[in-house]
């Protein structure tokens, strides 16, 4: 059976009262799900026999700005059995701005998790370690945010200390 | 203790302290170190920093810093078109700019729905597989040096100037090349740029073997790296290692294959795969990926057709240099999209290719303006960093060193 169908059918049967939205666009299936079933449907992904996403590839974020939800959280994962990949979606809005995170199921989701809290500022529960990957710590911002500008803000990264 | 919580910054001190510690060792000294290892450090590869906590001169936990080259580069791409971003992947991955350049461009098509033509599509497959050699022998040197044989350093790097010549017939840029352009390459490649690259992959065979002489029988090079930094299959695609490093762990996966861009379906070679996953078997890997990629170019070369080298989609593609300045039709189009950009349609895509380092891709979101939305750049180097840690525990830590040039990663790839 097709892939395409295989998943969103199978995931469907798991997760009954779950509601899965699909799509397909330019040949990559994306499914989008509530935040709460984050961990389960990843867990599953990842065990199930017949799909084995095993490979996670990248987490990121996108900021929608002015959307009533405004962040998306992205996985894009891919199961080297069946040669496949998917794209998982999560929105987080900006009042509740965190999500669980799957860094236990796939290890390396860890950094990517690191990295988009960094960029987003999405908390990431349970997260074994969870600290700004790129910028410096006393950092107050999230650069990849919309609403910061491109060219910075003066003063916003103090030189080290002597 | 108290003076380093001064110094080093607390919140990757506490990360360092309260990482798992497994190992014991018998010869323990009395009192645990800790090693602040780089940013400025030669065999960081860039600016890597590496906290270590030693016992004795074991390692029991490690803790790599990232961001001392971090630009925004995905904070850039949200803020020009995607005709301006090709020269900024360039910066990415400055071993091999040429593969970086096609990955964007391999995405930037796929969302605006543009297929260049057979003749771009060869010489793109070419360069990105000259890429890959430039960037291994890069990798192959720096490792051996790190280690302590020298001279294997100067012999790959003369090999890599010659690719680098070819890259100057080619674009009239031997470093930071931005070649490729959306709907094609920026220019037909030259005859003498072509000849030069037959007469490259005709001599770099016995060249490679040459290199190879100086260390592969060498009892104190093997020995130094037989062994050290091993990680099973298992572990290796769980935590994201990808490109030659997964390979090495007995992962046979190469995006070549394995979902096909490009014409690669077209030409015939090999992926190599050792078991071992160790610092000797990412050595001969690379070794073996680098014949295999002359192989690759052979093969393009022989089968290169004859034709346009951009796609026929004015509203999409700039026009030639020489027509813009000829033909109004052309003017209006190279003005409007150098002005406004190529607008692709609402959407959002991934394509990855296999990069020098491993799986390069790009995430995009557009909602239909000339800029992305969103750009998220999978940098390779940024994933095989992330198994550093699981590599150097439990290793001397003389081995880190190593380990480090072995996995091979560029920072201005990690940091973005």
């Amino acid at each position: 059976m097709n892939l395409k169908e295989l998943v969103p059918q199978k995931l469907k049967e798991k997760f009954p009262d779950v509601s899965f939205y699909i799509s397909d666009y330019k040949d990559e299936l994306t499914i989008k799900f509530d935040k709460k079933n984050v961990v389960s449907v990843c867990k599953y992904l990842k065990e199930d026999d017949d799909l084995q996403f095993n490979y996670c590839t990248d987490v990121t974020a996108v900021d929608w700005a002015k959307r009533k939800e405004r962040f998306t959280v992205v996985y894009n994962i891919f199961s080297m059995k069946n040669n496949f990949r998917l794209r998982l979606k999560s929105d987080v809005d900006e009042s509740d701005c965190a999500i669980d995170s799957v860094s236990l199921v796939w290890g390396s989701a860890n950094w990517h998790e690191r990295e988009t809290f960094d960029m987003y500022g999405i908390k990431f529960n349970n997260h074994p370690d969870l600290r700004r990957m790129y910028m410096p710590e006393e950092f107050e911002y999230h650069p990849l945010r919309k609403d910061f500008p491109l060219m910075g803000i003066p003063g916003s990264l103090p030189l080290p200390k002597k | 203790m108290d003076q380093l919580e001064k110094e080093v910054h607390p919140k990757i001190l506490q990360a360092l302290l309260d990482a798992k510690t497994d190992y014991t060792f018998d010869d323990v000294l009395e009192n645990e170190m800790i090693l602040n290892m780089g940013p400025q450090h030669p065999a960081t590869h860039g600016v890597l920093r590496l906290l270590l906590r030693l016992d004795g001169e074991k390692i029991v936990a490690c803790v790599p810093d990232l961001g001392y080259l971090h630009r925004g580069y995905e904070k850039l791409a949200e803020n020009m078109t995607y005709y301006e971003y090709i020269p900024h992947t360039d910066r990415l991955d400055y071993i091999s700019p040429m593969a970086n350049n096609v990955a964007w461009v391999l995405a930037v098509e796929k969302l605006a729905g543009i297929e260049a033509p057979k003749r771009a599509q060869y010489i793109r497959m070419m360069i990105a597989e000259l890429a890959r050699i430039a960037s291994h022998l890069v990798a192959i040197g720096s490792f051996a040096m790190d280690v302590g044989a020298l001279t294997i350093f100067l012999w790959t790097l003369r090999e890599r100037e010659k690719i680098l010549d070819i890259w100057d017939i080619l674009c009239g840029a031997r470093f930071t090349n931005s070649f490729t352009r959306i709907g094609g390459v920026a220019n037909d490649a030259q005859p003498e740029a072509l000849e030069k690259a037959k007469w490259f992959v005709d001599q770099f065979e016995p060249n490679l073997e040459e290199c190879e002489k100086l260390v592969n029988a060498n009892r104190i090079f093997i020995e130094r790296v037989d062994g050290i930094g091993a990680v099973s299959k298992e572990d290796a695609i769980n935590l994201g290692f990808s490109g030659p490093n997964l390979r090495a762990c007995g992962v046979n996966f190469d995006l070549r294959v394995n979902s096909p861009y490009l014409c690669y379906n077209e030409v015939d070679f090999n992926i190599p795969t050792y078991s071992e996953g160790d610092c000797l078997a990412r050595y001969f890997l690379r070794l073996d990926e680098c014949r295999e990629s002359a192989k690759i170019v052979k093969q393009v070369l022989e089968k290169m057709p004859q034709g346009e080298v951009l796609a026929n989609q004015p509203k999409k593609v700039l026009p030639h240099k020489d027509e813009v300045y000829t033909k109004m039709e052309e003017l209006i189009h190279d003005f409007m999209i150098v002005n406004f950009g190529i607008n692709p349609p609402e959407g959002e895509i991934y394509h990855a290719i296999e990069g020098s380092k491993g799986e390069l891709g790009f995430y995009l979101v557009s909602k239909g303006e000339g800029k992305p939305w969103k750009c998220k750049i999978r940098s390779p180097s940024f994933n095989n960093l992330q198994v550093l840690p699981k590599l150097v525990v439990g290793q001397m830590i003389s081995d880190v060193v190593a380990i480090i040039g072995s996995i091979d990663p560029i920072m201005g790839e990690a940091d973005k």
